[in-house]
């Protein structure tokens, strides 16, 4: 089961923590893996948080349960920091990547009960520069693939384009834009301690 | 050559609808369900499938139009969930005496109250005894697969009984993975078309179907669904077979996973078999020797053949996802102790009532089961066989 990669994403409602993951299951799919994307459904509702996960491995998965020892965690929101136990169970050999352009120092004093790897993203910004609006998910997509490594960066990209292009087929003027912020996302993760 | 995609479970039962390409379906929406009609309504607005579909007003009101539509001779499908089956309650016992084979998609959801979306098995379990045929899946694979399987189960002259294929709700219904999907030519071919003996639309034999049904008569046809109900557990494992020669999927009356030479074992249906699965995976690694059997066949219920699997075991745990609230146990347990206590199998068997109401169901708590059973084995002793699992006290 050492192939088994899991990842757990803490968003809120409204910001595309569910379509994020259901993307990655869908480019990891596209790559020959066994994939899961499953959302916990609550009492959604804009703003609420929401929990999703994603099951990736070389090898056909059985469980079905909601993941409690991620190998990573993706923060989408980082006011979720201060209300969520975000790195409930989080293998200290994962990491954590999380949506912020909080100090390191705080983020650190945060976190200071995980002793995995720190990354951060300001998804804020890379969202505003390529698409003009705030949708994190997008920035956040990029940023997992590029810790997580579950496939090659153009892998990656080369899939996307041929998701946007489907998805977006009523709006191809927005697939640039979202070319553009995986592509500055990838750049723009960093690593903190 | 199968083809390779990731659907939801949801998916998965309305693409196996769109290569059926029933005559009618009708539906009333119903979380975790509601996908199931909101997708195929989609391939009746674009033309790729040629149905009726019939939005109606009420679950009652789609099973009423599904049984219409049987009887006049069409094939017809619906889904639902939860309180959405309960409404069709007194619909889901015509259908059945009235032999329609409906085949209905029912995505398991706890019924109220209060109030609960998410998944337990308390509306199959409320339906056990109407006369359906009543198939359970593990995955998405499972759903879409039972589901082509459905018709030619349903159908079948020795049969000819409503048919449901159920899923766990959110934990499958909700959940992008893996399948693979049978090209629709193929699908086309392995469902056949539907040629009812008798049907209200043929003007050469005019019938009257559902009259009244005194003490001269019931009883025997009663009898005839009982007989069709046992006869169907043979039909099940032809049709079976068929699909297994198309796609090389292997399906019985249940699923027996390192089950032989086990000591201890699970009983359970849908999701937890899987992950179960796992756990049994690395305890096989610590040399201790689990097994399960996954319920495939819930309804006709395949009692003689569980026992016979079961005898060899020293300890069995049997995982009920519906309280019966009988004080005895649930319905599976009592189902899988009476048909040990009939065929003289002999293994002390406890009882757990777990994932009501959607409660997670961890790996963890599986190992406990099974921590729980080779204490049994040792001791051969039964304190309590009516259990919880994952109840907070």
């Amino acid at each position: 089961m050492s192939n088994l990669v899991e990842i757990r994403w803490h968003g809120r409602g409204g910001q595309g923590a569910k379509t994020a993951s259901l993307l990655l299951a869908d480019a990891a799919f596209n790559t020959g893996k066994y994939i899961q994307g499953f959302p916990e459904y609550g009492p959604e509702r804009m703003g609420a948080p929401i929990t999703a996960y994603n099951r990736i491995s070389n090898t056909p998965i059985t469980v079905h349960s909601n993941i409690y020892e991620p190998d990573y965690v993706v923060v989408v929101d980082d006011s979720l920091l201060d209300c969520v136990p975000v790195t409930a169970g989080l293998k200290s050999t994962g990491a954590i990547i999380i949506n912020t352009t909080q100090d390191d120092s705080t983020l650190k004093s945060k976190l200071k009960d995980f002793d995995g790897d720190i990354y951060t993203i300001d998804a804020r910004k890379v969202s505003l520069e390529t698409l003009g609006k705030y949708f994190p998910n997008t920035p956040m997509l990029a940023a997992i693939v590029k810790v997580s490594k579950i496939m090659s960066e153009e892998a990656f990209l080369a899939d996307m384009q041929g998701s946007f292009k489907h998805k977006f087929a009523k709006k191809p003027e927005v697939i640039e834009g979202n070319m553009k912020a995986l592509e500055m996302a990838l750049q723009n993760v960093k690593k903190i301690n | 050559m199968s083809i390779r995609e990731r659907l939801s479970g949801n998916e998965a039962v309305a693409v196996a609808m769109k290569q059926i390409n029933p005559d009618v379906v009708a539906a009333f929406p119903i979380t975790p369900s509601t996908e199931i009609p909101q997708y195929f309504s989609t391939f009746v607005s674009n033309g790729t499938v040629d149905t009726e579909f019939v939005a109606v007003e009420s679950e009652h009101s789609a099973m009423s139009a599904c049984i219409g539509a049987e009887a006049a001779g069409a094939r017809a499908m619906t889904a639902t969930s939860a309180n959405g089956l309960s409404l069709m309650w007194e619909m889901i016992y015509i259908a059945s005496s009235l032999r329609l084979p409906i085949v209905m998609s029912l995505v398991n959801r706890a019924v109220s109250g209060p109030l609960n979306i998410h998944n337990d098995h308390s509306d199959a379990m409320g339906v056990r005894d109407s006369g359906w045929i009543m198939l359970f899946s593990e995955n998405n694979q499972e759903a879409y697969d039972n589901t082509l399987m459905a018709h030619r189960i349903a159908e079948h002259k020795d049969v000819l009984l409503p048919l449901m294929v159920c899923q766990d709700g959110f934990i499958t219904s909700h959940s992008i993975e893996n399948i693979e999907l049978v090209e629709d030519d193929k699908v086309k071919e392995f469902v056949g078309t539907y040629k009812p003996s008798h049907y209200l639309l043929n003007n050469k034999e005019p019938i009257a179907v559902g009259p009244l049904d005194l003490q001269a008569y019931l009883f025997e046809h009663k009898y005839q669904q009982a007989e069709a109900m046992r006869k169907a557990k043979e039909v099940i494992l032809e049709v079976s077979k068929d699909f297994e020669k198309l796609t090389g999927r292997k399906y019985e009356l249940f699923e027996k996973y390192k089950l032989d030479d086990a000591e201890i074992a699970i009983i359970c249906m849908n999701s937890t078999a899987g992950t179960t699965k796992s756990v049994i995976d690395k305890l096989r690694e610590s040399g201790v020797k689990a097994g399960l059997l996954k319920i495939r066949v819930f309804r006709p219920f395949p009692a003689e053949e569980i026992a016979k699997e079961l005898s060899h075991l020293k300890a069995i745990a049997v995982l009920d996802k519906a309280d019966s609230l009988n004080a005895v146990g649930g319905a599976l347990f009592t189902d899988i102790t009476s048909a040990m206590f009939v065929n003289s199998c002999n293994v002390p068997t406890v009882n757990y009532i777990y994932g009501i109401g959607g409660r997670d169901t961890k790996e963890s708590d599986i190992e406990s089961v099974f921590v729980d059973l080779q204490n049994i084995a040792n001791t051969g002793k039964i304190d309590n066989p009516y259990r919880y699992l994952g109840l907070r006290k």
